[in-house]
């Protein structure tokens, strides 16, 4: 364990174990960062990937050990081997932050989004979201005469498969969470 | 409890410049002996000065500023110094905390502003977390990869009292890992036992890990008989007049030792960053070596050059690891290889890429150099520089025999850098022979310390090459902009003699390569600030030069045809 609680030869791609593997292929990772829950802490986060010029696909942060004073962020971006090392280490060298793990490569992981759909429809189209709903387990958490909204929970590739069902049934407006990520076993 | 916080840290001297917002705490250092205050005339040069102070003496450098225009005065500074990886701590006052947000009068988002500029920054906002985080400051700008830290401290938060604590640096979590992999090491070891045609490759890295780092490279170095060259900002870790240096390379390095880069089957790379101005075109760099890259910042390795053996880890611990295992695996070299090696080095040194002509009545502002050189070399003597043609001359064609007594700003290219950053050396170093070599236009943008030096009574030799031009700019405008000199010279500069004794100094003019010795030597007899006007060859270029978009084998050694040699992709490259 280093000083950064970066697993030392956790992954082929860990911070500390450098081996090039420079090649032009983009690839997208999930990135665990456990950081300190300080002001401004986000704000560096951000400011070091539009700083940079690295790519966000989605974030998402919250507190998860109030005791110890720890935010987890889980960011899912893409790059080529060489970038995504590199805003590794960058990410391991913001002072607040504690940790730095790659999902993508550390063994397997559960990913996790949440996100709502407001479809609006009558007639056939509403009954066959409903139904397309009832399939994907997704929840219904309102509900007027002329539209729903869906609350469903699941990998983004579920997520992103569900929208493109109810697009041409009537959606008009998604709310997502962002990924949050484990990994899988201790 | 400011002051206390950083007299327990053992400061003695701080840069600064008051103002509303840290009135309170100017308060106490007026009723104080423990640390000097230098009033300085802009808080850019209290940056600049903290930098100078910190590299001359390996010391951090402290500036204390007030809100708002205090504080992005200092924005400059504080980039200059991540760039260069200076540790400096930045004190500045806040509007009172209650009023943060409300466009309150001298307020500004410092730590918004100052985020990406600094290594890390802290808003306190409760007089109990003060001194903590002072300490913390001091701590974190001073280990692992040094860098900048702004601590904004809000009037109210100055004002009330609270609970002190001492500093406690092993509380944080930050801890940066200082020993290198054992295996790498080995690797590195095994790569030096036979490399045929190895080179060190050393940079800042070596002077921020300390005195010792450069005492083991240089034992390296000697033991092994391998050249080495170095950044501009890694001069002085190796000495100037040792057997094995190669000269700078880079941009404006010595063909000896680009060529040797260039050429070479091992790379040592030891707290250096493969920076653009060192690398040229990456996919042309040391095609056929084998690179080892030793950091302590992980984000440099692979960053731009793909490293075979990247070694995490502060210098000076890897150096003496590396000596360990080299030794105990019984000091084995591949002389015979190594000697062939230097027979190739010794036909390129043989070019003299740094041959110059003086004839004529104009003096040449590589003749300037060498004399002041020859002048100065016995002195216990810093060198500082602004940024130009004049900083390149300066690296060129000046010796530096030890580490920290060199100054310039290398990854920001700040003009304006030199002069504030000679006051804080002089402030280091009180005894010593400072010498900022600058250019006219540098010189003049932080024009206004001369008050400060003249205050303090600090005797800084400002070493003008004065050839009215902005020189590196003409020198690009001619090579790639077919000599259209676009806002490149000042028609109205001032008579340099007449600005230094308006201020009180002394102001020495030469124009004649006749008269320069004793004009250089007049300059050193005078104890206080001197301006010296030495007035150059205007249109003369700095050379040897790797185009934009080339390799380190094309360089251009000196007015042979420039023209046309950057094509339109290197071009866009600055």
């Amino acid at each position: 364990m280093s000083a950064l609680k970066i697993k030392k030869g956790s992954t082929s791609h860990s911070a500390y174990n450098l081996r090039p593997t420079f090649s032009d292929v983009v690839e997208k990772h999930t990135l665990a960062v456990l950081v300190e829950n300080e002001p401004g802490v986000l704000a560096r986060v951000i400011g070091l990937f539009s700083g940079r010029g690295y790519n966000i696909e989605s974030l998402t942060v919250a507190e998860v050990d109030h005791q110890g004073h720890l935010s987890r962020i889980t960011i899912v971006t893409t790059g080529t081997p060489q970038v995504i090392e590199q805003i590794k280490t960058q990410l391991g060298r913001i002072v607040p932050v504690h940790e730095v793990h790659d999902l993508t490569v550390e063994g397997a992981s559960v990913e996790r989004e949440l996100a709502m759909f407001k479809v609006a429809g009558q007639g056939e189209k509403r009954v066959e979201a409903l139904r397309l709903a009832d399939i994907f387990r997704a929840n219904v958490v309102d509900s007027t005469l002329e539209s729903f909204i869906f609350e469903i929970t699941g990998a983004p590739e579920k997520i992103d498969a569900f929208a493109d069902l109810m697009r041409p049934l009537g959606l008009v407006e998604v709310a997502r969470t962002g990924v949050a990520a484990l990994p899988r076993g201790d | 409890m400011v002051v206390q916080s950083l007299i327990d840290q053992g400061v003695d001297t701080v840069f600064g410049y008051p103002g509303g917002a840290v009135l309170p705490i100017y308060d106490e250092v007026f009723q104080q002996n423990s640390i000097k205050h230098i009033l300085v005339r802009h808080e850019q040069g209290a940056v600049h000065a903290a930098e100078g102070y910190a590299r001359a003496t390996g010391k951090p450098g402290v500036c204390l500023v007030t809100s708002g225009p205090g504080a992005t005065n200092a924005v400059t500074g504080l980039t200059d110094a991540l760039m260069d990886s200076i540790p400096i701590i930045v004190l500045t006052g806040q509007v009172p905390t209650f009023m943060i947000g409300s466009d309150a009068f001298q307020e500004a988002d410092t730590v918004g502003i100052t985020r990406p500029c600094t290594k890390h920054n802290w808003l306190v906002k409760e007089t109990d977390a003060l001194s903590g985080t002072l300490h913390e400051a001091f701590h974190v700008a001073t280990s692992g990869r040094p860098g900048p830290v702004l601590v904004d401290i809000p009037k109210d938060v100055q004002f009330a009292t609270g609970t002190y604590s001492g500093p406690k640096p092993s509380a944080s979590h930050y801890q940066p890992r200082v020993k290198g992999d054992m295996e790498e090491i080995t690797e590195l070891v095994a790569a030096i036992e036979t490399a045929k045609r190895p080179i060190f490759y050393t940079g800042g890295g070596v002077i921020n890990s300390g005195p010792g780092a450069s005492q083991l490279l240089r034992e390296l170095v000697e033991a092994t008989g391998f050249p080495i060259t170095s950044t501009l900002m890694g001069l002085g870790a190796y000495p100037a007049s040792g057997k094995h240096w190669v000269g700078m390379l880079g941009m404006h390095g010595l063909y000896e030792a680009n060529m040797a880069m260039h050429d070479c089957d091992l790379m040592i790379n030891i707290g250096a960053r493969f920076d653009d101005r060192i690398t040229g075109r990456i996919d042309a760099f040391s095609p056929k070596s084998k690179k080892a890259h030793i950091d302590i910042d992980p984000s440099s390795i692979n960053k731009v050059i793909k490293t075979d053996i990247p070694i995490v880890g502060d210098v000076g611990h890897v150096l003496e690891d590396i000596l360990k295992v080299w030794k105990s695996r019984g000091r084995k070299t591949n002389a015979s290889a190594v000697a062939q090696w230097w027979t190739k080095i010794d036909e390129w040194k043989a070019v003299d890429c740094l041959k110059f002509k003086q004839e004529g009545k104009t003096i040449k502002p590589q003749y300037a150099l060498e004399r002041l050189e020859a002048l100065t070399k016995d002195h216990d003597r810093y060198i500082c520089t602004e940024v130009g043609q004049h900083q390149m001359w300066a690296a060129q064609y000046l010796g530096f025999e030890d580490p920290n007594r060199w100054m310039t700003s290398g990854g920001l290219g700040t003009m304006g850098y030199g002069f504030p950053a000679s006051i804080g050396v002089q402030m280091g170093h009180p005894d010593a022979l400072v010498i900022n070599v600058a250019g006219e236009a540098s010189w003049l943008m932080n024009m206004q310390e001369l008050g400060t030096a003249m205050q303090f009574n600090l005797p800084v030799k400002q070493f003008i090459l004065n050839n009215e031009r902005l020189g590196m700019v003409r020198q690009w405008q001619e090579l790639l902009h077919g000599e259209r000199y676009s806002h490149s010279w000042s028609e109205s500069l001032p008579d340099f003699v007449k600005l230094a004794e308006a201020f009180g100094a002394k102001g020495i003019l030469c124009d004649d390569p006749a008269d320069l010795d004793d004009a250089i030597m007049e300059m050193l007899n005078h104890d206080g600030p001197v301006l010296f006007d030495c007035l150059v060859e205007k249109h003369e270029n700095c050379f040897p030069m790797i185009p934009s978009g080339k390799a380190h084998n094309e360089m251009l050694l000196g007015e042979a045809e420039t023209q046309g040699v950057i094509d339109a992709k290197g071009s866009v490259l600055v």
